[in-house]
């Protein structure tokens, strides 16, 4: 940052070079929703295949019945399936390109948190825990999250996808902003 | 083999598509909360470069798939009161977790153990959606449904058109944005 006094002239503009990689990486997952769309009929999404998983989770503390009988549940039935399936691939698929470019590394207060709340273990995992059961509300919700609207839904040009993404990215950069603050601090 | 594939046979695939999503999120470096919020911040637009590409991409390969009969649309309702309060709920939510569902999975193979933590937020949310589903079923789902409506059917703009304006607009926004901050 020190060095910016000239970065405004002309030949700093011309040695501006664009990042190619998130536009590359995202017509790949551009690419991955045609197939899926093809071969497995369905698609890209997270939260229905996690709402199966859940299912499995509450059976201990609610006993099967419960589930079972869940108006819910009986529409998005909690078994082995594609859905589910498809989760554990993308753990493995972000496992295994972490460790393939040498990124992985356990995080338990990341930088963005650490510089605006602090160090404290207990504050980020409850705000985690809480964000996380507030996001999946909103998607089951809503029928979809930042995949099945935000990205198969927004590309088929779905009037629920488009309004979704629009009022989810709206409220969730305001009230990011109103968390960590626009300006100032690392990036 | 015919497509779609179905029953058991899907199930190895999962594992492969899943891998593919999960690499290429994490590629593209949206494993990375500090990623996630910086875009929330309007400090750096990774996540929009990915997601507009992705939708111009996708959107163009599955009209054309859907015109040969080789994809079906899976179009959600538009249940709008509920789809808005969702978002909201959501909005809220990825602000603070500092994922969405699918970069917060992602992240966990990546050794994010506060991605863990949000995704056990996640299934709590989901028990308490499923025990709530009959009340918001009668109450939220039925204001200002009008079912699986898609965007040129409502307004008779063809779906290249709204896809090459989305794209033409989108990437020229990223290019000044990109420019200004240099």
């Amino acid at each position: 940052m020190s060095a910016s006094t000239d970065i405004t002239t002309p030949a700093a503009l011309r040695r501006m070079r664009i990042d190619w990689t998130p536009y590359l990486m995202g017509a790949g997952i551009g690419v991955l929703s045609w197939i899926v769309f093809a071969v497995a009929d369905d698609p890209l999404g997270v939260t229905t295949g996690l709402s199966a998983v859940a299912g499995f989770v509450a059976m201990p503390f609610t006993g099967a019945e419960a589930v079972w009988h869940n108006s819910y549940w009986a529409q998005t039935v909690p078994s082995l399936s594609y859905g589910s399936i498809f989760l554990l691939g993308v753990i493995l698929g972000g496992f295994a390109a972490a460790v393939a470019a040498r990124q992985f590394r356990i995080e338990t207060v990341p930088a963005t948190w650490r510089q605006r709340f602090g160090n404290s273990l207990s504050l980020r995992f409850a705000a985690a825990f809480v964000g996380g059961a507030l996001e999946m509300y909103g998607a089951r919700l809503a029928g979809g999250c930042a995949s099945g609207h935000g990205l198969s839904g927004t590309l088929q040009l779905a009037l629920s996808s488009w309004v979704f993404t629009i009022l989810m990215f709206g409220t969730a950069i305001l009230v990011g902003s109103a968390l960590f603050g626009r300006a100032g601090g690392a990036r | 083999m015919t497509l779609p594939v179905t029953g058991p046979a899907l199930l190895p695939l999962g594992i492969v598509f899943g891998f593919a999503f999960g690499w290429l999120l994490q590629r593209a470096r949206l494993a990375d909360t500090n990623v996630i919020v910086a875009q929330l911040r309007l400090r750096d637009y990774t996540l929009f470069k990915v997601m507009l590409t992705a939708i111009v991409v996708g959107g163009v390969g599955i009209f054309f798939l859907h015109a040969d009969g080789l994809a079906a649309y899976h179009v959600k309702p538009a249940n709008l009161l509920a789809v808005a309060v969702g978002a909201v709920l959501f909005g809220v939510g990825m602000a603070l977790y500092g994922y969405c569902p699918g970069t917060g999975l992602t992240a966990i193979g990546t050794g994010s153990v506060h991605a863990l933590i949000g995704a056990v937020g996640m299934i709590a949310g989901a028990i308490a959606f499923a025990f709530s589903f009959d009340w918001i079923k009668a109450t939220l789902l039925p204001i200002a449904a009008f079912g699986p409506v898609r965007l040129p059917d409502l307004t008779g703009i063809p779906d290249l058109a709204w896809l090459a304006a989305l794209a033409a607009a989108g990437f020229a926004a990223l290019y000044l944005l990109d420019r200004q901050r240099v």
